[in-house]
């Protein structure tokens, strides 16, 4: 009696079990992954705070996209694809022109050893921009349109950037992995070089009333 | 001749079938580490725009969704087809710069988050690429006052084609 074997359990319908599942988690799955351009809001004055700082006229670009969608940077109306190169020659100054921003000599220390083309002590001695962008729109331009301008900003601060990582460390910039504090310091390190200088002015009306 | 025959004559062979919940459960298994369930359900139609220099977004817990659009019908005959912003989950029903909404909104989000990350909150900011930028400035005012200053403008990746490279 007690050594009567155990019934085989029928495996036939694991199948038709596993489908079903399979075929719920098909239909609720959703794979898109949330992707966008992360910015920074400027944080709110203080009460009594001197708002006005004084810039250079020479530091500052001005973009200003107005309730037509249309774009002009610097005084000049501009097609958007054309924002990438000028917001790159404005930030380097390749000719030391006085018309564009002041460069000024700045050290910016990189861990010692992770370049080949930097001193062993691992300081890089160059020229930083003073520039700053000035991004305005309307209350009426369309997000579209901002955004993209947005991301032609972007893209030229991240191509120097890239072009600098390139150069120097022999590595795309968006490949530095932050986990590694030796990759983070350079990344910190570029970021001081190539900053994020883009500055959104207080909301006005611009172009005529609405 | 008899060689075509023989085969013929002996009808399908069957095929062996013990593998197949094998091959399911891996697909199973798959799918299910790959979902995300969808928790809110979106009131507002959100076309977002496309860019070049999109980043994924890290760590899905510090995320809180701003959805900016038109409503989606059902709800249009409700609210009317202006602009609606929704947070999360909720439509604004505040008339003008929503700010207390948010800030409402910003402090139960922030709640929710652990000590070490209350200032690492990111809003990602779903805007219809259609809508004007004077409701996106005043949700961004209404977050400057609530000191929610990481935001994420939501973008789809848009592929160019790179003609010259500096």
């Amino acid at each position: 009696m007690a050594s009567r074997e155990t019934p085989e359990v029928n495996g036939g319908s694991l199948a038709d079990i596993a489908f079903l599942l399979l075929i719920f988690f098909l239909v609720t799955t959703t794979m898109d992954t949330d992707t966008g351009i992360t910015r920074l809001l400027p944080p709110e004055p203080e009460e009594n705070q001197e708002t006005e700082v004084r810039v250079n006229k020479r530091n500052v670009l001005v973009v200003l996209l107005n309730r037509s969608d249309l774009l002009m940077v610097g005084g000049e109306v501009m097609d958007r694809l054309a924002l990438k190169d000028k917001t790159i020659e404005f930030f380097t100054n390749p000719r030391n022109d006085e018309t564009l921003p002041e460069l000024e000599a700045q050290e910016v220390q990189f861990p010692p050893g992770t370049s080949s083309i930097l001193p062993p002590d691992g300081i890089w001695r160059g020229n930083v921009s003073k520039g700053v962008i000035s991004l305005q729109n309307d209350r009426s331009t369309t997000y579209g349109k901002y955004l993209q301008v947005q991301n032609e900003l972007v893209a030229a601060v991240n191509t120097l950037r890239n072009e600098f990582c390139r150069l120097y460390f022999d590595k795309e910039y968006d490949d530095l992995n932050t986990a590694n504090p030796i990759e983070e310091e350079i990344q910190l390190g570029i970021r001081k070089i190539y900053k994020m200088n883009i500055s959104e002015s207080e909301p006005k009306s611009i172009g005529g009333r609405n | 001749m008899s060689k075509f025959r023989k085969k013929s004559g002996k009808g399908l062979q069957k095929i062996n079938t013990s593998s197949l919940p094998d091959i399911v459960f891996m697909l199973l298994f798959f799918f299910m580490v790959a979902t995300t369930m969808r928790e809110t359900e979106v009131q507002v139609r959100v076309k977002v725009p496309e860019a070049t220099e999109v980043k994924k977004l890290e760590k899905k817990s510090l995320v809180s969704y701003i959805y900016i659009g038109r409503p989606v019908a059902h709800v249009a005959r409700m609210y009317g087809t202006e602009p609606l912003i929704q947070l999360n989950d909720k439509l604004v029903s505040e008339e003008g710069i929503p700010y207390e909404s948010i800030q409402d909104f910003v402090l139960f989000e922030r709640e929710k988050l652990p000590e070490a990350d209350k200032n690492k909150m990111v809003m990602s900011m779903r805007v219809d690429q259609d809508i004007s930028m004077g409701k996106v400035d005043d949700v961004k005012q209404a977050l400057r006052r609530a000191k929610a200053l990481i935001i994420n403008y939501s973008a789809k990746k848009e592929y160019r084609n790179q003609g010259r490279q500096r």
